[in-house]
């Protein structure tokens, strides 16, 4: 009955998405005014009762009704609560279930707060949302109905996959897809501010903390995704360049672009038709890369829910949703003028290069994700990797890390450079010195010198805008930025050290026998099988002891999972304040002769990687950064609506001018 | 709206406000087509084509015998099948198996981590339609012959070669393909 119930509530849910099409564009007309009350309540009741429905498949999946096919074929009752939940968005059909949800309820949080754009543009951003929802309605109730009855329902279910039964993974889908989801927001700001030809600072302003918010999930999610990769596949790596990975750096790379544009649009009245212009190509990011993970048209070495019939229904959603924004944007964009000028030294100056360097990468990552794609169709199979992606991004990435340390210091509309070089003397003394230190300590990778020296060099040049002024009394959105920048030089240190400092070990050791990896020594204490609650497991203890000190006990299993039947190793991880221990623990060997002959030794694979962990704890703090930058514009918006109230308008744009 | 629209900085001409849109354009054609094309289903193991690897296992059940790579050099085309009494998909797989051994298939089996107990009461249950059962307690033959899971079920010819892997229970509606399979491997 609860199935019913949600594609019920599910249908309505598009109805109303219809609804709120209809009614948003009439309001629009001149006759059809009076309709536009409608439109934001229809939203907000939208957006409920797509989160209702997805709390009842919630539900099914927490009760394990197996005569639901999704849950069937993806919950087990065995499997232990926290992940009969997160099985819910583990599939395909939950997770385009949680899309809708989530862009259901973004869109019904807008038609609530948000009170600063003109109401025609609204209407028109209303619209907008309702126009991608709808797409996203009908592939679910057409194509991939989430709650489709089995019969005869089968007594036990497939289980999950074991490699997402993992706590960091069960909330990685939704961290990023609140990041995805987040930007069509943006995507429909920009629609509706085209639509109506009021790109404008009220627009930057209005659509900048639904950027910011999308961003820190991205940026939380991209990272947590990262760490996950890190410690649960256990090959000790933290990035792959994989379709997956750069699905959700994409459209990170355009939310950072479009961030730092709307500050400029929203401070000067500048980069109009560029920031709309980001809006768009930010979500459509979003979409495509949603569309190559899932359609199986890229083979990814973690792609979750393939299905290539899919991909056509997702295709021709992306193909309308883009391609209409983009006629609208060649149709408009030309009616939207460039705004206030500025010179070649100033702040603008600064993001406008910063946003030129972000779109290069993503259109570097973006190219050689699809290239594997051009070539298959030619008849040749390749794959893209590091040896592309790295360098190639690293061309773009070096100055605008350059830019990044200068700009912050720079002036709105003109400056003069004079002014703050003598500032810059520091941060460029920093980077040599470290240059030097560790082309002498004997870092000979060209990639990682560079990240080395860079890091600290921009970690001062971060900090540099706080200097001379009351540090209690900075402005929050000046902290957010000074945090986000410095997140930044952490992690880009923790990128060098890992290609320059990490020491790797893979030996097959006999119970008793130790091994050196840099300072660490560990020896294999012993072997015992452990059992989970769907899972058995063979398990190392080893004794590893830091430079002679006290040992710790690192238990690295590898693990055989039996719904499904699967076998994947636990990495087990000791982390110190100057850099990590990783130990993972593979098959017993065998003898050459014969392969059914055991030998006694087991294969071990350890890494002392010091100073890794910087890369997590800069992403964390990038993400911070855009949480005080966030908590700023929403105080500030609180502010200016209580100025507002007081009839004193100028002074409340006034102040926001200058924070910003 | 109150700010100057006047047109100061200097405009990009209009068509490059397409050049996006053709990028896009591009973007869909491209992968429609590559979507349409005819992609390979059949997971290609690298095991396929090669002789199986030497291995030789006990007995794994009682009144089976155990199984070594020497028992396939028999002339005719056998299947291989990977399973555990403690994997669900395997008892579901069950009838298809014997269904196949009645069409004249003849099937071995290798045990996965299993204990006798176990695997008695399992034959017991679903039926054995088994002529060798071996017993690989540490996955060394599974992983040495390319499985990653069970089930898995091999097609072996009559010299010892791998022909076919098929990963997953093989269901009701892929018994003529299975047969098809073990007749291709005659040749």
């Amino acid at each position: 009955m609860l199935a019913e119930l949600g594609l019920a509530m599910l249908w309505l849910a598009a109805a109303l998405a219809g609804l709120q099409l209809v009614a948003g564009s009439v309001a629009l007309t001149k006759d059809g005014e009076g309709l536009g009350g409608i439109v934001r309540p229809v939203a907000v009741v939208q957006g409920v009762l797509a989160a209702a429905a997805f709390a009842s498949l919630i539900w099914l999946f927490v009760q394990t009704d197996t005569s639901v096919k999704l849950v069937a074929e993806n919950s087990h009752s065995a499997k232990p609560l926290i992940y009969k939940i997160a099985g819910t968005w583990g599939n395909h059909e939950g997770s385009m279930l949680l899309w809708v949800t989530v862009m259901g309820l973004a869109g019904g949080f807008v038609a609530l707060v948000e009170r600063r754009l003109p109401e025609r543009t609204m209407m028109a951003t209303l619209a907008g949302q309702a126009f991608v929802s709808l797409g996203f309605y009908a592939f679910l109730l057409f194509a991939s109905n989430p709650f489709q009855r089995l019969n005869p329902a089968p007594q036990e279910g497939n289980g999950l996959n074991p490699l997402l039964q993992d706590p960091g993974l069960a909330f990685h889908p939704p961290t990023l897809y609140l990041g995805y989801v987040g930007l069509s927001i943006a995507f429909s700001f920009a629609i509706g501010a085209l639509v109506t030809r009021e790109v404008g600072p009220a627009f930057a302003r209005a659509m900048r903390p639904w950027v910011l918010g999308a961003w820190i999930f991205l940026t939380l999610g991209i990272t947590a995704g990262s760490y996950w990769a890190y410690y649960m596949l256990g090959w000790g790596g933290w990035w792959f360049w994989d379709p997956v990975e750069n699905a959700s750096l994409m459209p990170w790379l355009a939310a950072t672009a479009l961030l730092h544009s709307a500050s400029v649009l929203a401070a000067r009245n500048a980069l109009r038709a560029w920031t709309v212009m980001l809006g768009v190509v930010a979500f459509s990011m979003s979409m495509v890369g949603t569309f190559l993970v899932r359609s199986g048209i890229l083979t990814s070495v973690h792609a979750f829910a393939v299905d290539p019939r899919r991909g056509g229904f997702i295709l021709a959603l992306l193909a309308i949703n883009i391609g209409a924004a983009l006629v609208l944007f060649a149709l408009r964009a030309g009616t939207v003028t460039e705004g206030e000028r500025f010179e070649v030294t100033s702040r603008e100056a600064s993001l406008v290069f910063n946003n030129v360097m972000l779109s290069s990468i993503l259109g570097i990552v973006l190219l050689g994700t699809l290239y594997p794609l051009v070539t298959e169709a030619m008849g040749v199979k390749v794959s893209v990797g590091p040896p592309y992606f790295t360098p190639m991004s690293a061309v773009f990435a070096v100055p605008m890390l350059v830019v990044l340390a200068i700009g912050p210091l720079l002036r709105w509309r003109h400056d003069r450079f004079k002014r703050v070089s003598p500032v810059l003397a520091a941060p460029l003394a920093v980077t040599i010195i470290a240059a030097i230190g560790f082309a002498v300590g004997g870092v000979t990778s060209t990639m990682s010198l560079i990240a080395l020296s860079l890091a600290p060099g921009l970690a001062v040049a971060s900090v540099l805008p706080l200097r001379g002024r009351h540090l209690g009394r900075a402005p929050l959105s000046l902290w957010g930025m000074v945090i986000a920048h410095l997140g930044l030089a952490v992690a880009l240190f923790g990128m060098g050290a890992d290609g320059a400092f990490t020491k790797e070990r893979l030996i097959a050791a006999r119970v008793g026998e130790s091994v050196d990896v840099g300072p660490w020594q560990v020896k294999l204490g012993a072997i015992t099988p452990v059992a989970g609650p769907n899972w058995t497991a063979l398990e190392a203890d080893l004794v590893a002891s830091y430079d002679g000190a006290s040992p710790d006990h690192l238990k690295p299993q590898s693990r055989t999972f039996w719904a499904p039947p699967q076998t994947t190793s636990v990495s087990a991880l000791h982390t110190r304040w100057n850099g990590q221990l990783y130990t993972v623990l593979g098959e017993e060997t065998h003898d050459a002769s014969s392969a059914a002959m055991p030998t006694g030794r087991w294969q071990l694979r350890l890494w002392w990687k010091p100073f890794v962990p910087m890369i997590w704890l800069g992403g964390i703090l990038v993400a911070l950064g855009g949480f005080l930058a966030l908590l700023s514009r929403v105080r500030q918006d609180l502010k200016r609506r209580t100025v507002r109230a007081r009839g004193d308008i100028r002074r409340g744009d006034r102040e926001e001018r200058e924070a910003a | 709206m109150t700010q100057s629209e006047a047109p100061r900085a200097p405009r990009a001409p209009s068509w490059t406000l397409w050049l996006p849109l053709a990028l896009f354009v591009l973007f869909v054609g491209g992968v429609a087509i590559s979507l349409m094309l005819p992609k390979s289903t059949d997971i290609n193991s690298q095991m396929i084509g090669k002789p199986l690897p030497t291995f030789s296992l006990r007995p794994a059940a009682d009144g089976r015998p155990g199984l070594s790579n020497g028992d396939f050099a028999t002339g005719k085309p056998r299947l291989l099948n990977i399973f555990a009494s403690w994997c669900v998909p395997c008892g579901v797989e069950a009838p298809v198996l014997a269904e196949l051994q009645r069409q004249g298939a003849q099937i071995d089996g290798i045990a996965i981590r299993d204990h006798k107990d176990d695997l008695n009461a399992f034959l017991a249950k679903n039926g054995n339609p088994y002529q060798r059962i071996g017993a690989d307690d540490v996955s060394a033959v599974q992983l040495a012959i390319g499985s990653s899971g069970v089930p898995e079920t091999f097609v072996i010819d009559g010299k010892g070669v791998i022909r076919y892997q098929h990963i997953g229970d093989i269901r009701a509606e892929e018994i003529p393909m299975m047969l098809a399979k073990l007749k291709e491997a005659e040749s």
